[in-house]
């Protein structure tokens, strides 16, 4: 068993403990907390298979802007300290069975599949290339999706502050 | 034991995405809520990546979407943490029961 190995282990023990102990935490701030070690288990993933630019970006935004995000919509509506509401067991019981199947047949259908790797040229994801192909305007270019995606950022910062602004009543 | 492949991580984000889904399904909190959504976006950009590096080494396709979905995002978690705000000064509460004046 290589270092490599392990390290992708320890990544996934991780990310999937994270993960399952954010969504069944009884206190609100605990959630945040171990989702905010699950997302920076999948920057880690990033690095491991040599995605360098990707998990500096899951860093940055997830990490640094969704979570602080996150945790400060809790200080504002939600009394942190106390435990929420325990889900009804039915719900609890027929959500985890259904789950359980579609994760077991998605698992089997992996299991099952062989995939063929289609191109031997390999590029590098460096931040040169990604750079260049990101606003180029060529055939392959990514500049229409960037300007988009520019103006969809734009229009959801004014609708955040339309919709969460606090009108003052008159007199 | 076996190298590390595409298999192994297509595995992991089978179990995050079904994890998200599980919270998504059973907790009524939206903020947990909206967390959950978040680790079911997480695991399509495993899966964008590992397929990116995996099978299609030759395109860096599957990086720009997962950069593209990570831009959106960020937006929708925005949008949807100023709706629980404003629904929050109206029903004092983030339940999602709660929030049933436009069920009758």
């Amino acid at each position: 068993m290589s270092a490599s190995t392990i390290i992708f282990y320890i990544l996934s023990a991780i990310i999937v403990g994270g993960g399952l102990l954010a969504v069944t935490a009884r206190k609100i701030f605990r959630a945040a907390v171990f989702l905010l070690f699950s997302l920076i288990g999948i920057a880690g993933l990033y690095f491991y298979m040599n995605y360098e630019f990707l998990g500096a970006v899951q860093i940055v935004v997830y990490v640094g802007g969704i979570i602080v995000l996150i945790i400060f919509s809790i200080l504002l509506t939600a009394e942190s300290g106390s435990d929420m509401k325990k889900p009804a067991l039915s719900r609890i019981l027929f959500s985890a069975l259904a789950t359980i199947f579609a994760c077991a047949l998605t698992l089997w259908l992996i299991k099952q599949h062989t995939f063929h790797v289609n191109e031997s040229t390999i590029i590098e994801p460096s931040v040169r290339n990604i750079g260049r192909q990101m606003l180029s305007t060529t055939e392959h270019g990514y500049i229409l999706p960037f300007e988009v995606v520019s103006i969809l950022l734009l229009a959801a910062m004014i609708g955040c502050i339309v919709i969460a602004i606090k009108i003052k009543p008159k007199t | 034991m076996n190298e590390i492949g595409l298999t192994h991580i297509l595995v992991i984000s089978t179990l995050l995405f079904f994890i998200g889904v599980y919270g998504f399904l059973t907790r009524r909190n939206m903020i947990i809520m909206l967390m959950a959504i978040e680790l079911i976006l997480n695991s399509v950009n495993i899966n964008f990546v590992a397929f990116n590096k995996y099978i299609y080494s030759g395109k860096l396709d599957g990086l720009f979407f997962t950069l593209f979905i990570t831009a959106i995002a960020a937006a929708e978690a925005a949008v949807a943490i100023a709706i629980i705000i404003n629904l929050y000064r109206n029903y004092k509460s983030i339940d999602i029961n709660d929030a049933d004046s436009m069920k009758y």
